[in-house]
């Protein structure tokens, strides 16, 4: 075993917990007063270990060569795309906390808190590891260090029931889905002798037994919980809405990205030869989560927990995307994903932006009535990030249905397709509700604050790209995700 | 003008229009879109000078491959370039009946409309499929935020009707697009037109284009979304929505679902024409009752464009040439009627037809306006409405008189129900003070009128000027539907024809003159 050239190729998740750990140091001495410079330091450190992932991603990187740590972990184009996506969405959760934490919207326990950054950091290794990991050890290692800092983040405002609650939540079933995968696991582990995603691989090809299938459904249940797909979504909307709102916006964003490539990864390169196994599986939970994710959002008040609902919907079409079973349907699911964090993390930060004179935060619809009268600026971006998310052209929301979509027509899944864009119909009902109350209806007035620059700079960067400016990054874009999926069927 | 890409230049005008106004204030959002529709109007007219009747099928073609998986690609025929002219034509009189009428939030509301502008011309002139849907779906936004904003009381309900009513149709549209391109391994406009799709494919593409283009005509029973839209849209909205927006519709059929799949629309063209059938006489009879102005011509807008969709199932030169003339006709006639309630709505704030009488004598230029756009819809000869119309059911007759027949009491009940309207709004005693005591009409709306009712007139008396840049495209397509056509029951058998004139007279020395000289006169 080389160890130079793993260490080599885990350079970035090695940054991060160096980073990390020194962090937790300041953050353990300096107190809280040094929350601010550790959120600047962990930011810095993300970004470094983003730029580490350029050249790999612009000169594509699959093979052996990727192998660390005796096939452990595998660092491909398709674990970089997904750890750039990662990065970029937890630079963005750290960028608009310290607003948040320092007003008071944080209620009784203004001031943001050193642990705040590190956890996001050791989320992102987490998230690192989950991405490229090879084998179902170093996997459930990274879902866990990912899950538990999660779970912490979600409590994060200690006083405050609504964080409390949703931080308990979220622990108390992602244990329960974490004992769901790991069953599943130790199922593929008895019946294939292996725990390394090749060797299950090669346990799992010919005529699959009752015992490996229900590995396989125990494992893909697992890891529906974790990117909330229908029928496990049921937490989604408390958490959502209970977390603090930036720890929403990370929620939504980078753990998702983690846990829809990772899902990618393991029915590809684990399941890969029992497609017929998985397909209708990864079929019909992305049809649910299109039409529940749909119909739960309608009668919605606050505007938190409709996006949970948004959110849910959004992982149906992704999930489109990988049901299509194909090098096509992976790269048109890496796009989507690149547009819906876009999406996501904006609609966030709008969100975040809705503050009176002190800070706190508004989160209802009756809050926003009338908002492109008061605040043209941030009604105009919340409008396009909700056409974009209903997908209407020519916003970058349609471009990534339109690559689901066609990728699932290409595939001959014709009636498939045609169900789930005539269920997203009922999607763009909520979302023109957005549009409704802040142009149509007569001001509400209360949104009175102002926000920082980090808030307008993360929100005009967003809206650039969900605008129809984005276009102008889809052949860059869809370059990358081509080779980071032609690197997942390259084991195949 | 080879090279120049005038249709890019179009677009980009009114969007920069579309963002100046975004950021001024009133007084000059205003003059800024007035500036730039009439701007895009003098290229349209440009566009239209230097079109070549019977040249290449496809003109002003650009083509850039700027996007993953499809291309700017814009070109148009005589089809589309009538279409454009409609919709640069009808923009300046739209921004000019908002002019006062409109006085909250002026810039976005000529914002959306200039960006309106740029997503119709670019519908009609996108030659690559999906940057066509891109076109087609986007005017959705700018739609429902003028009705949703600027509109009457009811506009939320509109609103989301509307917006979910089209999506619903245009998705569906969509995954079939993907369909296609997946068959035929382009994206390409005119090469699509070419390709022939498998039969049995054909029905499935044709329903879900249907889809979409039913709804935007639209057809009977999917209309009722349009009486809704109308009546909430402000006067402006209106003009947008019947003049060009409807017209979608019918450019769909014209430019997909016909040349696309020629089968399966000889295989569906009687379920065209029953409901067709059904919407001439029944929102014929609906406009008949209503007492709000608005809602009356909208449905009248429902009844015409059954003529347009019966004539285009036609499967002949005739029908074709009819539907189109229609559309044309429609967009100017309907446009204008919703100007003259607009007028009136601005001075008394009220659809009521009964709040109204009398008005000729109070306001005489405005009745001679309003009489002339009536006599229009009805289709009096010399007006365009007549043209088309006759155009549209002498083609339905070839294939069937039942049809043709139907159809044809579509104009009598028009008749009815406009002239009704007419004369309880401008004839009879004036009842209602306020109503009498309104002023005529002011220079500015004089200005919108009066290019509408010389355009109406010229495609009246000379529809030649309107017919000759289409006629070659609509051979073409009467050639590729040629093989389709359903069956006729017109039975139409050349007969011998005479060795003289019917009206020659008989000479003594009759071997001197030769039949040719006869004929001739």
């Amino acid at each position: 075993m080389d160890f130079a050239h793993s260490f080599a190729l885990i350079a970035p998740e090695l940054l991060l917990t160096a980073a990390g750990l020194a962090l937790l140091l300041v953050g353990a001495w300096g107190g809280d007063k040094s929350a601010r410079l550790v959120a600047i330091a962990a930011a810095a450190a993300l970004f470094g270990a983003g730029f580490m992932l350029v050249p790999g991603l612009h000169f594509g990187v699959d093979g052996p060569a990727t192998l660390a740590f005796g096939g452990l972990i595998k660092i491909d184009s398709f674990a970089l795309f997904a750890k750039a996506l990662i990065y970029l969405a937890a630079i963005g959760a750290l960028m608009v906390a310290p607003a948040f934490f320092n007003s008071a919207a944080a209620g009784t326990e203004r001031g943001m808190r050193a642990e705040y950054p590190v956890l996001v950091l050791f989320a992102a290794v987490g998230m690192s590891i989950m991405v490229s990991a090879n084998d179902f050890m170093t996997l459930y290692l990274g879902l866990e260090l990912n899950s538990l800092s999660a779970y912490v983040l979600a409590a994060i405002l200690r006083r405050d029931t609504r964080s409390g609650e949703a931080g308990l939540k979220y622990f108390v079933l992602g244990a329960l889905a974490s004992g769901i995968l790991l069953y599943g696991m130790s199922l593929l582990y008895g019946f294939t002798g292996g725990t390394a995603f090749t060797a299950v691989r090669a346990g799992l090809t010919g005529e699959m037994g009752i015992g490996a299938l229900f590995g396989v459904i125990f494992v893909l249940s697992g890891l529906a919980f974790k990117i909330s797909a229908v029928p496990f979504h049921m937490w989604t909307p408390d958490v959502y809405e209970g977390a603090p709102t930036p720890v929403t916006a990370f929620f939504a964003t980078a753990p998702k990205v983690a846990a829809v490539a990772l899902t990618a990864r393991v029915v590809f390169e684990v399941f890969g030869a029992q497609v017929d196994a998985w397909q209708q599986i990864v079929m019909f939970t992305a049809l649910a989560s299109i039409i529940f994710g749909a119909l739960g959002a309608i009668g919605q008040e606050n505007l938190k927990r409709l996006l949970a609902y948004s959110s849910i919907n959004n992982v149906g079409f992704i999930l489109l995307g990988l049901a299509v079973a194909n090098e096509a349907g992976v790269s048109a699911m890496l796009v989507y994903l690149f547009i819906y964090v876009a999406m996501s993390l904006g609609s966030f930060v709008a969100l975040l932006m809705l503050r009176d004179e002190d800070g706190a935060l508004f989160e209802t619809f009756a809050d926003i009535r009338g908002l492109s009268v008061t605040r043209p600026a941030i009604a105009w971006a919340l409008l396009l990030f909700m056409f974009s998310l209903a997908g209407i052209p020519p916003l970058l929301g349609f471009y990534g249905k339109f690559v689901v979509f066609q990728a699932t027509i290409e595939a001959g899944l014709v009636a498939f397709g045609a169900i789930a864009i005539a269920a997203s119909v009922i999607g763009a009902f909520y979302y023109i509700k957005f549009v409704k109350v802040m142009f149509f209806d007569a001001p509400a007035g209360v949104v009175t604050g102002k926000s920082g620059a980090a808030h307008w700079a993360l929100l005009g960067l967003t809206a650039a790209i969900v605008s129809p400016l984005g276009y102008l990054l889809t052949p860059s874009l869809t370059d990358l995700a081509d080779k980071a999926a032609a690197s997942l069927f390259l084991a195949v | 003008m080879e090279g120049f890409p005038i249709l890019s230049l179009m677009m980009l005008v009114p969007l920069a229009g579309a963002l100046a106004c975004l950021f001024a204030g009133a007084a000059l959002a205003r003059w800024i879109a007035l500036g730039a529709t009439l701007a895009t109007f003098a290229l349209g007219v440009m566009l239209w000078s230097h079109y070549q009747i019977g040249g290449p099928q496809w003109q002003f073609t650009e083509r850039a491959e700027l996007f993953a998986g499809f291309s700017w690609a814009l070109g148009i025929d005589g089809i589309a370039l009538m279409l454009i002219m409609l919709s640069v034509f009808l923009m300046p009189v739209c921004i000019l009946a908002s002019w006062d009428s409109v006085q909250k939030r002026v810039g976005e509301y000529m914002a959306a409309f200039l960006f309106m502008e740029v997503l119709m011309i670019g519908t009609f002139a996108a030659q690559d499929l999906f940057l066509f849907y891109i076109f087609f779906e986007a005017g959705l936004i700018p739609m429902y935020l003028i009705i949703g904003v600027w509109g009457g009381d009811n506009r939320i309900y509109a609103s989301y009707k509307f917006f979910l009513y089209t999506l619903l149709g245009s998705v569906l549209m969509l995954i079939a697009m993907f369909w296609m391109v997946a068959e035929a391994g382009t994206t390409d406009i005119p090469t699509l037109l070419q390709y022939d799709f498998p039969a049995g494919a054909q029905t499935w593409l044709w329903l879900a284009f249907f889809a979409s283009f039913a709804v935007k005509v639209p057809m009977w029973p999917f209309h009722t979304w349009l009486p809704d839209a109308h009546v909430q849209a402000p006067t402006a909205g209106s003009v947008i929505l019947a003049g060009v927006l409807l017209k979608l519709g019918g450019y769909g059929f014209i430019r997909f679902s016909l040349p696309m799949f020629p089968e399966a629309s000889a295989q569906f063209a009687w379920a065209v024409f029953v409901l067709s059938m059904i919407a001439v006489v029944y929102t014929s009879l609906v406009a008949l009752v209503q007492s709000d102005m608005k809602k009356l011509i909208a449905y009248s807008s429902v009844a015409h464009m059954a003529i347009v969709t019966v004539g285009l199932f036609a499967f002949n030169v005739q029908g074709l040439e009819g539907a189109m003339i229609v559309m044309l006709s429609h967009g100017l006639v309907s446009a204008a009627l919703f100007l003259c309630v607009g007028v009136i709505y601005d001075r008394l704030h009220t659809r009521e037809i009964a709040r109204y009488g009398g008005l000729a004598i109070n306001m005489p230029y405005y009745a001679l306006f309003f009489l002339l756009f009536t006599m229009a819809s009805i289709g009096l000869p010399g007006t365009s409405g007549f043209v088309g119309e006759f155009l549209s059911l002498a083609g339905i007759y070839q294939t069937s008189s039942l049809v043709a027949l139907v159809s044809t009491t579509g104009i009598i009940l028009g008749a009815a129900y406009m002239l009704y309207l007419y004369r309880r709004v401008a004839f009879g005693g004036q009842v209602h003070e306020d109503a009498a005591a309104m002023r005529d009409i002011s220079p500015r709306e004089w200005l919108m009128m009066a290019p509408i009712a010389a355009s109406v007139l010229w495609m009246g008396v000379y529809p030649e000027s309107f017919l000759a840049p289409m006629r070659a495209d609509i051979a073409v397509l009467d050639a590729r539907l040629a093989a389709a056509a359903p069956a006729s029951d017109a039975a139409l058998t050349a007969g011998a024809p005479r060795a003289e004139a019917a009206n020659a007279l008989s000479h003594e020395n009759g071997a001197n003159h030769s039949s040719a000289e006869e004929g001739a006169h």
